[in-house]
This record gives structure tokens, C-alpha cells and sequence, in this order.
């Protein structure tokens, strides 16, 4: 008896040369849509989506702030958390206990507003950034891509990755989107 | 008509692709379950709401972008590359994924899968499972296959926990409850979901919040979760998931084991394409820039993420179409469900009148293509359009969906169904009373009165040809 791989790939015999053939697709399409100001249209693009965004240095993150201690990555920059040592715990802790989290991340995408964890330095594993129900995000001005493909070419693929686009939303109801389902329901981004 | 896919009747009968997908007890052909809907008002009313309310954004997001047709073009070429590959790619994507500590398993057909993934349940000892929506569970009817194991499968996202909690049948490909407003979903609410509260109002922020509740402890303690992939990579083994709530997140990330069943066209060769479909897939589908979230992994990550990961591979007549030099461009599909949107067709008959978990023009190729023209409802699907055109305009990867409704009358049984073909996409059109029910409804004038000058010769639709694009986009255009 044939396994189902064999007979799924039976079915499926090519010829050619896939890598050749592959370098033939006409990618006309545009590598970046602006230009230039990048962080505004960053911010502008977030606050679409209803992230809250603030132009303004990491001193100014207790500001933001809420009720409850916040959760944070154990390799976040001490001058992150200045004046925060009260407030701020680490993992292990029960992530629905606390009233936030803080981290950074690794690209964010000013053209459709995008802020992408590779959960590496300064962000934690992906539960960390899941589970409370807000989360800051701190995004320094070498992190921000123009556009798609300039971030893809700057992530590596093999490693967890979440792309985030605004608070947790649905459209599922009449088709008219609602902030705020499963995922953090306030996504508040520090742009420094 | 009972609600629920019966698992006995997966058919394959005359079938093009020899795959096997529950259709529908006693469901009746299209033009017969078309007609009942469109007397259903409410309905009706729903459906004109949500697709009118989609289309004008979706229009404005692709308007967006000035390169929207050189993107279209290379997602065309990707896929079409992809799939005269697909033997090679797929290895290449078993390599990746087992090297990166995930298993790969091979299912022929539907009941292959279920059993793969009810062996794969039963051996982590669990008997509950969270669900990411997913179309090729659908397809495969797995929720019935896991309960006639005694396992429970919890849908999470909140359309699919609408028609769960509603013993109802999916009738969009995006959002499945799309048939329901609000009203009846906080009805729905009240009846099934324990934790719901007393005040419940139909308000659409009040409602997402009640399902956060009705789920929350789920998430916390799910052992197994189960989902589909929107895309995988064949160069890096990579899979990844697109969604909005973050429930996709959560039976990601969360529970011990995950279990991916994946179509094997949903492949891509290399990471850079992704630059193409992230770009395509969100503002044709949802009408967004990006959508909330996308979660993208390989294999297994240590400290992070479930421990087991299992990929299944499924066939169910995809290596069939895909020999079909004509059908084969409906694997392209993306599932972004633009062409549901702006179907006239679809947004009078709803979804459930396509007798299939894909519905809309991609399900009236898809479905006769998976199942075979054996029944009465796979074969009258390919009649059920007015061939206008507009989904192939909207579509992402350019699926010439008239094209393929046309090759597939061709093979449809002769005579009956051609006359339920008229009753099918004319009879909605032709008296004044609903073609102007129709415009009001879709609040698009300019498109339907080219319908109405259609000749009643309608009949030999095998022969009528395809609007060509060019005209079509010009008064789509004007008709804005
Ligand atoms: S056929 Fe095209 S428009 Fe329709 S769901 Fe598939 S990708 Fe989208």
C-alpha cells in the first residue's frame, strides 16, 4: 500500500527548474509607498488603528501607566524603568494579575502601522505580550521600516513572530470593527 | 434541513477532484435554496448591510496603493509558480518543518485527516480542544469527526462561536455569522453562553466583551489547540496565521500541543513573498492596512510556544484540480473573500444556498471541484452566477472565476441543471420589483441595470462570453 505522501506527491511530479523559474516572477510592484517622515506617518498609521501613540522620551512612560504592576521582560534597559521600581515585576508571575506590560520590539512597518515582535531582546516569550490587557510598546527611530518589505527583509523568519497592527479587534459583527477581543484590548506605543 | 454537515455524506461522486467534503443534509440545489433565502427580509437586509459596508473600504484600501495591479500581478505569479512546483515545495517544507522539531503528516482525503488529527488528540491524553477558525477544518467537517470520538472542539474566534453556540452552518468565509445581526446574536448569547450578563445589550463592543469572558478560562487551561494556516513557507518550514481578535494568538501560543491542518496550496516558496501577501491579503479581506495580528513559527521554539507541533499536509482533490489547466487557478485562492462581497448574486441567495463551507462565487468553483458534479447542488453551482465579472476584478490573485464557472457548466449533467442555472442568477434580476430591491440593496445602481439588458436567452450559458475586463473596470468605475 502506497503511504498518502507518496501518492499526494505522485500526483503532483514536476519537471523544470523551480529556482530558475522562480527568479522569472515580474516583481514590479513598489518596494516602499513614502519616502520620507517615516516616524509620522508611524504614528499617524498607529493611531488609526486606535494604538494610543506618544511622541515623547521613555522618561514619560509612568505616565501611561495604569493600575496594577506591569510586567516586564527581565533584559528591558534600566533607564526604561527609572522611577519605575515599584511598579514593574518579572516573570514568573500570573500574567492575568497584572495591569500591564512593557516592552520593545524589533521592526515596526509606518506604512500600515505595524509593530513586529521577534520576541528577542526587550520583548519576552509571546505569552508575555498576549495575555495582559495592556500593552506598552517602546519603538526607537532606527526600528521603524518604510514599508512591508523592507521590515520581512530585516526579520528572520525562523523566529516566533507577531505582527501587531492595533489593539485586539473584530469585524464580526455586522461587519463593523470593535477594538478590544481576546489580545491586550489597549495598545499604547512610545515612539522616542 | 438539519444544521449540522452530515459526516455520512461526504460524497466524491463523479468527481472532478475525488476529494470528500460534507455537503449539507438534504440540501437542496442552489436556485431552490436561493429562493428561500432571498424571501427570508432579515436576512437579506444583514447580508446588504455587511457587503455594502466592506466594499466601499476594501475599495479604499486597495485604492490606496498605486501598485495594487503590479501586486496582484506577482501574487498571481507566486501562487501559479507554487503550484506547478508543488511536489517540490512541499518537501522542502517537510524538510524545514522537521528539522525544526514539528512532525508532518499526509492526509489523501478528509477522513485521513480527522483520523490523523483524532489520533494526534487522543494521545496527549486530552479530551477538549481550542480552535482557530480555520476553512480547511471546515472543509473536512473535523468539529463532527472529533465528537464522534467524545472529543470537544471549542471555536474561538467569535463568528465561529456565533454559529456554534447558534447550531448554526457558516455562511461567509470571513465571518461566518455574517447572516446574523446584532439583535440576534445577543439573543443567541443569552440562550447559550452561561456567563453572559443579564444586561447583555446588542451592542457590538458589549458583545465582543462577553465572549472575551466566555473564553478567557478556556484559553488559560487549553491543552490541545488546533488551526489552519493562511500561508506557509517552503524555504524556512515557517507557518503562519492571520487574524484580528487574538484568539489565533492565544491557541497559538498557549496550550501544550499544536495541530495545523493545512491545504497543500496554501504554500509559498520563500520568505520574501510574504512581502506580496501581507500586502494583498488584509486590505482585500478585511479592508485594512494590516490586520491586528499575524503570528508566524517554526516547529517548535523552546521556552516559548507549544512543545509538540504537528503539521497535516491535505490533499481532498487539490492534486486533482491543480491537473486541470483551467480549474487549477481556483488554488490560488487566498480565502480573502472579496469576491463574496461584491457578488450580486451572493448578496441576495446568502451563504448557505451554496451548500458548502465555501460559499460565494470561489465556493461555486470550488466546491463542484472538490466534491464532483454528483449532486444536485454541486452541479447547479457553477450556474449560480451572473457571470458579471466583478469577483474576478476584486480578487487579490486574479482567479478568473467566470472562466472556470464556464469550463465547469460544461461538465455539469445537461438539461436540469441549465434550467436551474436561469431561476439560479436571472430570476433575482429580472422583474423590476427585485432588481430594484437589488439596487437598493447594493446601492449600486449603474451595475445591475447591465444586468437587466442581459437577453432571456440566458440559458445557453455556455456559450455567453466572459465580459471582457477592460469594459467591466470602466463601468465599475462610472458605476462608483
Ligand atoms: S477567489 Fe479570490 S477574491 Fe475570492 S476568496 Fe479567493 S482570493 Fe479572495
Amino acid at each position: 500500500m502506497t503511504s498518502a505522501r507518496q501518492a499526494i506527491l505522485g500526483r503532483l511530479r514536476s519537471s523544470g527548474d523551480p529556482a530558475a523559474e522562480y527568479e522569472q516572477i515580474a516583481r514590479d510592484y513598489l518596494i516602499r509607498h513614502h519616502e520620507q517622515d517615516l516616524r509620522e506617518l508611524l504614528a499617524e498609521r498607529l493611531a488609526d488603528y486606535r494604538a494610543i501613540v506618544h511622541d515623547a522620551p521613555v522618561s514619560e512612560l509612568p505616565t501611561a501607566l495604569r493600575e496594577g504592576p506591569y510586567v516586564i521582560p527581565p533584559d528591558l534597559p534600566a533607564e526604561w524603568t527609572a522611577g519605575l521600581a515599584d511598579r514593574v515585576v518579572t516573570e514568573p508571575y500570573d500574567l492575568e494579575a497584572v495591569g500591564g506590560v512593557i516592552t520593545g520590539c524589533a521592526v515596526a512597518i509606518a506604512e500600515t502601522g505595524t509593530i513586529v515582535l521577534d520576541h528577542g531582546p526587550r520583548q519576552g516569550r509571546r505569552a508575555l505580550t498576549l495575555v495582559p490587557d495592556h500593552h506598552l510598546i517602546v519603538v526607537t527611530p532606527d526600528q521603524i521600516a518604510a514599508d512591508v518589505p523592507e521590515a520581512l527583509a530585516r526579520l528572520d523568519l525562523t523566529r516566533p513572530l507577531t505582527f501587531i497592527s492595533g489593539p485586539s479587534a473584530t469585524s464580526d459583527i455586522e461587519l463593523s470593527r470593535v477594538e478590544g477581543v481576546h489580545g491586550p484590548r489597549t495598545l499604547e506605543v512610545f515612539l522616542v | 434541513m438539519t444544521n449540522k454537515p452530515d459526516p455520512n455524506s461526504t460524497s466524491n461522486l463523479g468527481g472532478v477532484g475525488g476529494g470528500r467534503m460534507p455537503t449539507y443534509v438534504g440540501m437542496p440545489s442552489f436556485p431552490k435554496a436561493a429562493r428561500e433565502a432571498v424571501a427570508d427580509s432579515r436576512l437579506r437586509a444583514n447580508l446588504a448591510h455587511a457587503t455594502g459596508t466592506i466594499r466601499e473600504r476594501r475599495q479604499r484600501a486597495v485604492d490606496e496603493l498605486p501598485d495594487w495591479a503590479e501586486l496582484r500581478e506577482a501574487a498571481r505569479q507566486i501562487k501559479d509558480h507554487t503550484l506547478r512546483h508543488l511536489d517540490h515545495y512541499l518537501m522542502m517544507l517537510e524538510e524545514k518543518v522537521t528539522a525544526a522539531g514539528g512532525t508532518v503528516h499526509w492526509a489523501r482525503d478528509a477522513d485521513e485527516a480527522n483520523a490523523i488529527v483524532a489520533r494526534l488528540v487522543e494521545e496527549t491524553g486530552e479530551r477538549e480542544v481550542v480552535k482557530v477558525k480555520s476553512m480547511a477544518t471546515q472543509e473536512i467537517g473535523l468539529n463532527e469527526a472529533l465528537a464522534e470520538r467524545g472529543i470537544t472542539a471549542y471555536e474561538t474566534d467569535l463568528a465561529e462561536l456565533i454559529v456554534q453556540l447558534g447550531d448554526d452552518r457558516p455562511s461567509h468565509i470571513l465571518v461566518p455569522a455574517i447572516h446574523k445581526n446584532r439583535a440576534e446574536i445577543r439573543e443567541i448569547f443569552q440562550r447559550k453562553m452561561p456567563s453572559a450578563p443579564a444586561d447583555l445589550t446588542d451592542d457590538p463592543a458589549v458583545l465582543a466583551e462577553a465572549a472575551r469572558r466566555h473564553l478567557r478560562a478556556k484559553f488559560l487551561s487549553a491543552k490541545v489547540a488546533v488551526s489552519g494556516a493562511n500561508f506557509a513557507i517552503a524555504e524556512t518550514g515557517t507557518v503562519l496565521v492571520v487574524e484580528s481578535e487574538g484568539n489565533g494568538r492565544m491557541c497559538l501560543t498557549l496550550p501544550d500541543t499544536l495541530i495545523t491542518v493545512m491545504g497543500i496550496e496554501k504554500l509559498l516558496p520563500t520568505a520574501r513573498d510574504l512581502e506580496v501577501f501581507l500586502q494583498v491579503l488584509p486590505r482585500s479581506s478585511t479592508a485594512e492596512r494590516m490586520n491586528p495580528y499575524t503570528s508566524a513559527w517554526t516547529g517548535v521554539h523552546a521556552g516559548d510556544g507549544p512543545s509538540a507541533f504537528h503539521l497535516v499536509l491535505l490533499d481532498n482533490g487539490r492534486t486533482a484540480i491543480n491537473a486541470d489547466p483551467v480549474g487549477r487557478e481556483a488554488l490560488r485562492c487566498i480565502r480573502c473573500s472579496a469576491c463574496l462581497n461584491v457578488c450580486p448574486v451572493y448578496a441576495r441567495a446568502g451563504g448557505h444556498a451554496y451548500g458548502s463551507p465555501y460559499p460565494g462565487p470561489i465556493g461555486a468553483i470550488l466546491s463542484p471541484q472538490i466534491r464532483g458534479i454528483g449532486s444536485d447542488v454541486d452541479a447547479s453551482l457553477p450556474f449560480a452566477s451572473s457571470l458579471c465579472g466583478a469577483c474576478y476584478e476584486v480578487c487579490p490573485v486574479a482567479i478568473d472565476i467566470p472562466r472556470i464557472l464556464v469550463h465547469l457548466r460544461a461538465r455539469a449533467p445537461k438539461k436540469a441543471p441549465e434550467r436551474l442555472a436561469m431561476t439560479a442568477a436571472a430570476w433575482s434580476l429580472r422583474t423590476p420589483k427585485r432588481l430594484a430591491a437589488l439596487q437598493r440593496a447594493a446601492a449600486r445602481g449603474r451595475r445591475f441595470a447591465r444586468h437587466a439588458r442581459m437577453p432571456r436567452s440566458w440559458t445557453d450559458t455556455r456559450d455567453l462570453p466572459v465580459p471582457p475586463a477592460q469594459s467591466f473596470r470602466q463601468w465599475w468605475k462610472e458605476g462608483r
